[in-house]
């Protein structure tokens, strides 16, 4: 039953209430797409065993009539949330062989909902990178990715660092996938794979039992293949969880209830600053296009300024490399992961770390290590909070004049592994649209929008005010349902 | 701002990561041109703007002083890479 891994979430759910077919049944068709679609390299860990046990306590509780809102629906992790008994690597070589003995609020709230494990998948070392190219499990591979698989003529990255992911997703191996986003890593992938991904406002998932990148900036958010998929993953995965000091204490909405197409009246921000120099001439089309859907469903396109966009990359390139230094000073070789032995402590510290993080890692850490030390702390950490605070300002503005703003979500459409490498900030340009928002903890929203003239996706980025994910999924709906972009992945299970 | 090869060397040391020698040079220009790239935030003007301490509006919880849950000494331990006797086991720290 193949047709089984191409349905959506809210098909799958019509379907095992109808009992058209098992939980199991469902679960067992994902387990050998995640098989099929080994050559992406999506997944680090695969745990077939404990899908099917989970389907069969599903199917078990949905013939008692306790299904929850997720019950039966296979599902992705990234491998940066804890998962009892179920290696978690961060796609690092720090983390070897390590093993939670507790859970992470999120994945624990989707087995609460009656979601199903297929296993964990790949992701840029701790969540830090924008194409997938930085995993101590290797490159994931775009199923964009044009010419036979395993033997591409161009390998395309499935963006980052939620790639295993959004590949995982796009390939029809996983009906969703969690993934967090600290700059942009759930909706730039989202958009190079021509899938959905929503990071909710700063607060809204528990952070408790994901490994930490930048507590400031980090959020999970669902990705999946429609909006209304993603109003059903993200309801499931928020809530109030008094183990994070920064969650909040909100009751989470029917995110699905809120899809009701009417955009009527409703003012749409078009940020003048981020049509940025050199855009390419595609991006700016389907941007347009954006706003002209969204007219024709009656809403009222609105200029706005957010004076501070040109300075977030920068401010992000500070804040991020100094909380992750500080929260990966936690990796000493003596409580979990990789050790490698030194002639005194110290030693075994400066092994340990020196084997343990990759190239990207290291070079946060360095940056945020020298931003953060003394007499370098006022011109750089400090100067870049106080910028952080004038970008939050530049949204607080705007959205005196609009209700939902409307911009691309990355400035290209995918590229191949091998370009853009040897420059690392040509690489943190990738982030430049979506930076900003997370900055200032707003909610944002890739949707497919169409493709390009490579025939890869593109994708829009919806913003909204704090805690006003359901505008976000209601706009994002009606750009869904108006483009209705109907190509697909060349490899799908 | 251009970072040398010695401060380089200095922060790795801070940071406790072990660069070897070879690669501090390039490591150097890659981190130069990072911080010269975020020098642009000195054209922003910040006079009186506070520093973001939290993108949320809301003060830290307070909870009552009591013990609510633990008891987790064996599982703790168990991803240690060396432990013995309910203890992490680390390289001899004291003469």
């Amino acid at each position: 039953m193949t047709g089984l891994t191409h349905l959506t979430m809210a098909a799958a759910l019509d379907g095992l209430a109808k009992k058209d077919f098992t939980a199991v049944e469902l679960t067992e068709a994902h387990v050998k797409a995640v098989e099929t679609i080994r050559p992406l390299n999506a997944f680090i860990t695969e745990t077939p065993e404990q899908a099917l046990a989970m389907a069969k306590a599903s199917d078990a509780r949905r013939a008692k009539g306790e299904a929850g809102p997720m019950e039966g629906l296979p599902i992705a992790v990234k491998d940066l949330f804890c998962t009892k008994g179920v290696p978690t690597t961060a796609a690092s070589h720090i983390l070897d062989g390590f093993k939670p003995e507790y859970e992470s609020t999120v994945t624990s709230n989707l087995w609460r909902d009656g979601a199903v494990m297929l296993g964990k998948v790949n992701l840029d070392e701790f969540a830090m990178g924008s194409a997938n190219i930085t995993s101590y499990h290797g490159n994931v591979v775009s199923p964009w990715s044009p010419g036979e698989v395993g033997n591409w003529s161009r390998q395309l990255v499935p963006g980052g660092s939620s790639g295993g992911s959004a590949a995982a997703v796009a390939a029809r191996a996983a009906l969703g996938a969690t993934g967090t986003d600290t700059g942009g890593s759930i909706r730039q992938p989202a958009a190079f794979t021509g899938i959905v991904g929503i990071k909710p406002t700063y607060g809204r998932c528990s952070r408790w039992g994901v490994v930490a990148f930048a507590s400031s900036l980090d959020q999970a958010g669902p990705m999946t293949r429609t909006v209304e998929d993603a109003a059903i993953m993200l309801r499931s995965m928020c809530g109030f969880d008094p183990k994070d000091s920064t969650s909040v204490d909100m009751a989470v909405p029917d995110f699905r209830a809120a899809l009701t197409g009417d955009i009527r009246g409703l003012k749409v921000g078009i940020p003048k600053e981020y049509r940025v120099e050199g855009m390419p001439a595609e991006i700016a089309a389907i941007w347009d296009q954006g706003i002209a859907w969204l007219k024709e469903a009656g809403a009222e396109p609105v200029e706005i300024s957010l004076p501070h966009t040109k300075y977030a990359l920068a401010t992000y390139y500070i804040v991020a490399p100094a909380e992750a230094s500080s929260n990966l000073a936690r990796y000493d070789g003596l409580r979990y992961g990789l050790r490698v032995e030194g002639a005194s402590l110290k030693d075994m510290y400066e092994n340990t770390r020196g084997a343990g993080f990759g190239k990207e890692v290291r070079r946060r850490i360095l940056i945020g290590t020298y931003v953060l030390s003394a007499g370098y702390y006022d011109a750089y950490y400090n100067k870049a909070r106080q910028v952080r605070t004038r970008i939050k300002w530049d949204f607080d503005e705007a959205f005196k004049q609009c209700d939902v703003i409307l911009t691309p979500t990355a400035p290209s459409t995918a590229f191949a592994i091998g370009e853009k490498m040897d420059d690392p900030i040509q690489m943190y340009l990738n982030d430049v649209f979506t930076v900003p928002a997370s900055l200032a903890g707003l909610p944002g929203m890739s949707v497919p929008a169409g493709v390009g003239s490579d025939g890869l996706p593109l994708g829009l980025q919806l913003l909204g005010r704090p805690f006003d994910e359901e505008t976000v999924l209601r706009v994002g709906q009606v750009i869904e349902k108006a483009a209705a972009v109907t190509a697909t992945p060349p490899f799908m299970a | 701002m251009s970072l040398d090869k010695a401060t380089v060397a200095k922060i790795a040391h801070l940071a406790r990561i072990k660069v070897p020698d070879d690669e501090l040079d390039h490591l150097a220009g890659e981190l130069s041109q990072i911080l010269t790239f975020v020098e642009q935030l000195g054209e922003v003007n910040t006079q009186d703007v506070p520093p973001m301490t939290s993108v949320a509006a809301q003060t830290l919880r307070r909870r009552k002083d009591e013990v609510t849950d633990g008891g987790y000494r064996d599982a703790v331990l168990s991803n240690g890479p060396e432990t013995a006797e309910g203890f992490y086991v680390v390289p001899k720290v004291v003469e």
